[in-house]
């Protein structure tokens, strides 16, 4: 038997999408090592995140009660001895922001190798996970050679689990060292507020990288202008401060669901993705023929952007600015 | 008071358009290597706090071949105070160096110097594990908190006020004790381009060379439970049209397009 431990998350009050991700990802592991799948839920309402986190595939649910919000040294110490007490082989915890701040601590504290981002598991005697690596170019597969470990596993790769499960939820005591909290949360901020909501637009310009310069930024709003579009952009706009943080796509921005979305100079990066894969339509013009943003693309056009989006506006009768 | 800053610096490489894999990495003449991006917002960050205050030491900490000397000389020219390089024979042959490997590196080097605050960028661009900043702070005991996009630092105080970048445009404040180390998000800051004279500047300035035996480790610590088995280039799952017959042509498409869609009026 190798059992799966698997952690879910909430924040302010209500259980984050991932927390059923992890339940199919947790179930997935435990049939390839043979095992069962045992969830953890920690901090806050922790009863009533049990009761929606008990799908089908859960053999039983833990609950730790400390805290309302997600800490990572309640977090660590929580995950380190419930798996402990369970014997769990493997923790499988979310690759999402609060997973990076504590996953490593649990893996270091528990002395287990540590893979994160994994996108899908497979045992041929050993578990073998698979990664990307050079931004998504590449998969490689890892091979863990001990039969225990400390895993993370991408958001929005495995499917919200379904179907009501009937695991028993038990609280288990964790015997928090207060002495090792030394960080606190003091509270938390919108930053994507603003005059724009670009969730609520039907029709997405968006620009990337290709973009190059910030002076280049006229000819695309020249283009917004002409077709009447609403502007959006993904994180290195945003980060070099070409764009307000209200129009950045994405898992730390926006996830937008427009009818038609034109994706111009960006490489499709995973974080991207995350926020404009459910566009009805998506448009990639980008260069590069491998850009994984043609992996979920309608429609593309492989060529120079500088050339394209001119002629794009010339197309609706506006007028192309000198960059 | 005093107060030294140290800054994990990665050099990553680049994968240009057109690759093939060979063996079980991208073949050598496909890559081109950089500082890491997250790293450059970790140094910019070091140098603003050392410009801002007194008496502020920064040394970058690099897990890298000689090549990386020229990453590593990029940070000193943007203010790096000094670099220290590991590397070795066992570093070099190991056959995956995994993130326990790296943060016992990093954390031999963090004793020997002993900051006040390490910081470190979120993750590398190319292996992107994520995970070497928090596991590092668990190896030497300091204090951390992972992926940091504003930083307010109390010297006197020894804490350091932080805003955590979680999903959904939502940012988390965060107080942590000194000594810490934070992992840093792009667009924290701008970084600065460096200046020909810090350019000049950082010629002159100390980068050390240590084996794993100079900073007190054997060579069992580059020994993995992990093995990278494969590498290869997903299949596409695309089955995008393509437009093509140059810009007039694909322009004049996409507009039909968008017209027949009725996203577009004009």
């Amino acid at each position: 038997m190798s059992d799966v431990l698997a952690v879910t998350e909430h924040r302010r009050g209500e259980l984050r999408d991932v927390s059923l991700e992890m339940v199919s990802a947790g179930r997935d592991l435990a049939d390839e090592m043979g095992g069962d799948l045992h969830l953890a839920v920690i901090s806050g309402d922790v009863d009533a995140y049990a009761d929606q986190v008990n799908r089908e595939g859960v053999d039983a649910i833990h609950t730790v009660e400390y805290g309302e919000e997600f800490n990572h040294d309640v977090y660590a110490q929580a995950v380190e001895q419930l798996a402990d007490d369970l014997d769990a082989e493997y923790v499988l915890m979310p690759n999402s922001v609060n997973g990076l701040d504590y996953a490593p601590a649990v893996a270091e504290g528990l002395s287990l190798p540590l893979v994160t981002d994994v996108v899908d598991f497979s045992a041929d005697g050993e578990l073998e996970v698979t990664r990307e690596q050079y931004g998504g170019k590449v998969e490689t597969t890892i091979e863990v050679s001990e039969d225990r470990a400390a895993i993370t596993t991408r958001p929005a790769e495995w499917p919200q689990a379904e179907g009501q499960g009937d695991a028993e939820v038990s609280a288990f005591d964790a015997d928090i060292d207060e002495s090792q909290i030394q960080s606190t949360v003091t509270g938390f901020e919108e930053v994507a507020g603003g005059d724009v909501d670009i969730s609520e637009a039907e029709f997405l310009v968006s620009i990337g990288r290709g973009i190059e310069e910030e002076e280049n930024l006229p000819l695309i709003e020249a283009l917004v202008e002409a077709t009447d579009a609403t502007l959006s952009s993904s994180r290195p706009i945003v980060d070099n401060g070409w764009l307000p943080a209200n129009r950045q796509v994405g898992q730390s921005g926006k996830v937008v669901t427009p009818d038609v979305y034109i994706a111009i100079g960006i490489s499709g990066a995973v974080q991207h993705v995350a926020g404009m894969k459910g566009a009805d339509t998506i448009v990639a013009i980008n260069t590069d023929p491998n850009a994984p943003i043609y992996d979920l693309a309608d429609y593309g056009i492989e060529d120079d952007l500088f050339d394209v989006v001119p002629a794009l506006i010339e197309e609706f009768g506006g007028e192309v600015p000198d960059v | 008071m005093s107060m030294k800053i140290l800054v994990t610096v990665t050099e990553v490489a680049e994968v240009e358009d057109e690759f093939e894999v060979a063996g079980d990495d991208i073949a050598e003449q496909y890559l081109e290597y950089d500082l890491n991006e997250w790293d450059d917002y970790a140094i910019e960050e070091a140098v603003q706090i050392s410009e801002e205050n007194d008496d502020v030491e920064v040394v970058t900490a690099t897990i890298g071949p000689e090549r990386s000397e020229e990453t590593i000389r990029m940070a000193l020219a943007k203010g790096a105070d000094r670099a220290v390089r590991v590397w070795d024979d066992a570093i070099e042959s190991a056959d995956y160096l995994d993130t326990d490997s790296k943060a016992d590196l990093l954390a031999a080097v963090v004793e020997e110097e002993d900051p006040d605050l390490v910081l470190s960028g979120v993750q590398s661009a190319d292996e992107a594990n994520g995970a070497t900043g928090v596991t590092l702070a668990e190896k030497i005991g300091f204090q951390w908190a992972a992926v940091v996009n504003d930083l307010d630092l109390d010297i006197e105080g020894g804490v350091a006020s932080v805003h955590r970048e979680l999903e959904g445009g939502v940012e988390e404040l965060t107080d942590v004790e000194s000594p810490a180390v934070l992992t840093i998000q792009s667009g924290i800051n701008e970084p600065r381009y460096a200046s020909l004279r810090g350019i000049r500047q950082a010629q002159q300035k100390p980068l050390d060379v240590k084996t794993i035996d100079d900073v007190g480790l054997d060579e069992s610590v580059v020994d993995s439970p992990l093995a990278q088995t494969s590498m290869y280039e997903p299949e596409s799952e695309g089955d995008a049209t393509i437009w093509s017959g140059g810009p007039e042509e694909e322009a004049e498409q996409l507009a039909e397009f968008l017209r027949d869609k009725g996203v577009v009026d004009a």
